[in-house]
């Protein structure tokens, strides 16, 4: 396993070198796609990536939690938090498989 | 929001690229990531999340239907973890700070 981290500057060098815009302009596509992602899900939407999974925004409740240190009980406040399901295909692929299996009901 | 109304949204915000364009750029962006994670390597996208890999050792495990007990393979799941500004963004705090991805 590698240990690199990959960050916008990769995927808008991926952008550039596929698509054969500008740098300068591959690079706001990126944010774009990821900025449209983000403003989709602040509205409350579900985020659904054919072929690689489905961000959803939740909402929690109030709840009494308690500091792990001083054993102190506080209430931890309704909040949205946002999970990631991966699809059948990104869970494949990442288990080196090709991703190709008819068979996956993907989300 | 699919990922094919995300596609025509980046193509309607930028009316000089084709259609086609905007569906290489975002395929080619969710393509970069699910490469990046075969490889066992980690995206961390600033204001949005962190993707990694994390290892799932192998277990016994049982068919909740028979009771019959089955080995599971060790296998590797993708773990997403939401961005700092992200989770502001979503619970209505406004910042301009660092993003920390800190986890």
């Amino acid at each position: 396993m590698s240990n690199q981290t990959i960050t916008r500057a990769d995927l808008s060098q991926a952008v550039y070198e596929q698509v054969g815009l500008s740098r300068n302009e591959s690079a706001d596509l990126v944010e774009s796609v990821l900025e449209e992602i983000c403003k989709a899900l602040e509205r409350g939407e579900l985020v659904k990536i054919s072929s690689f999974g489905t961000f959803q925004v939740r909402s929690k409740r109030q709840r009494i939690g308690r500091n792990p240190k001083t054993g102190e009980e506080v209430p931890i406040l309704p909040r949205r938090v946002l999970t990631f399901r991966a699809s059948n295909v990104l869970k494949e692929r990442i288990n080196g498989g090709t991703g190709d299996t008819s068979s996956n009901d993907d989300a | 929001m699919t990922k094919s109304e995300l596609i025509l949204k980046i193509a309607e915000m930028n009316p000089h690229l084709y259609q086609s364009h905007a569906e290489q750029i975002v395929d080619t962006i969710f393509e970069e990531i699910t490469k990046a994670l075969s490889d066992g390597s980690r995206v961390e996208l600033r204001g949005f999340g962190a993707f990694s890999v994390k290892e799932r050792k192998s277990r016994m495990g049982r068919n909740p239907r028979t009771g019959e007990t089955v080995f599971v393979e060790s296998k590797r799941v993708p773990f997403f973890k939401i961005g700092k500004k992200m989770h502001e963004r979503l619970n209505g705090l406004v910042s301009d700070g660092e993003d920390d991805m800190k986890d």
